[in-house]
């Protein structure tokens, strides 16, 4: 698992690649929180389109997110989820609590 | 119902072996000819599965876990996970969407997700043997040259 980071002005955008699965879910959650800790982003934006696989540890991964820019005072969004990822967010009914594009 | 195909292997409890699982299963189940969909449900409920093995059976230690793929004449696999951890004490509550005992590593929409993807799934449990997950699908059979 790969994070790509952006910021502009206070918009941060992570760029996950590769397979987001329990193994790589730690890591990636330590990289998440230290860029959101280093960029306090109004706006955070998670692109999963080079997301290979995805189990309910990525949703860990976006209910983490949707905390910490709660705390912020900021917004959350997800964008470009592939298909495989997308039937497992919709199994899990995350759609109801997370903004997908 | 008739085998017609099956494998069995043991691993033991260590994250780096949930791709290898669910990667395994995967190249069993292409022989049915999937969808790319039933596929990847397949893959993620797998790894659902293996992770909580790793996650919740053997917590503080590394231990054995068995997966065996079987087919059954009809286009029907059936997966089963098992471990000798530490068991669940309530099935019915571990079953409940977001309920986990992972911290917020965890989501707690595992079997939701494996209940979601595959047509059947049976948990068995006995707190300080281990539990036994058992899940089966059956694969579309599609037309030749309908891919």
């Amino acid at each position: 698992m790969e994070i790509r980071e952006k910021t502009v002005d206070r918009n941060l955008l992570l760029e996950l690649s590769g397979e987001l699965d329990h193994h790589a879910a730690r890591k990636a959650m330590e990289e998440m929180e230290m860029a959101i800790d280093a960029a306090v982003p109004l706006k955070l934006v998670l692109d999963l389109g080079g997301v290979t696989f995805m189990d309910s540890s990525g949703i860990a991964l976006l209910l983490r997110a949707r905390r910490r820019m709660e705390a912020l005072g900021g917004n959350l969004m997800v964008c470009h989820v592939p298909d495989q990822a997308r039937r497992v967010l919709d199994a899990a009914g995350i759609n109801r609590l997370i903004t997908i594009r | 119902m008739k085998t017609s195909n099956y494998i069995n292997m043991e691993f033991l409890s260590r994250s780096s072996n949930e791709a290898f699982a669910r990667v395994a299963v995967a190249c069993f189940a292409a022989q049915l000819d999937p969808t790319l969909d039933e596929i990847g449900d397949i893959k993620t409920a797998v790894s659902e599965a293996v992770t909580n093995a790793i996650v919740h059976a053997y917590p503080d230690e590394l231990g054995k876990i068995s997966l065996k793929a079987r087919i059954y004449e009809g286009n029907v696999l059936e997966l089963v996970i098992k471990d000798w951890g530490r068991g669940i004490p309530d099935v019915e509550q571990a079953r409940q969407p977001l309920f986990t005992t992972g911290g917020e590593e965890r989501s707690g929409m595992g079997f939701t997700i494996m209940e979601s993807f595959m047509d059947r799934l049976s948990v068995r449990s006995r707190v300080g043997k281990g539990t036994t997950v058992t899940m089966r699908k059956r694969i579309s059979v599609r037309a030749t040259g309908a891919k």
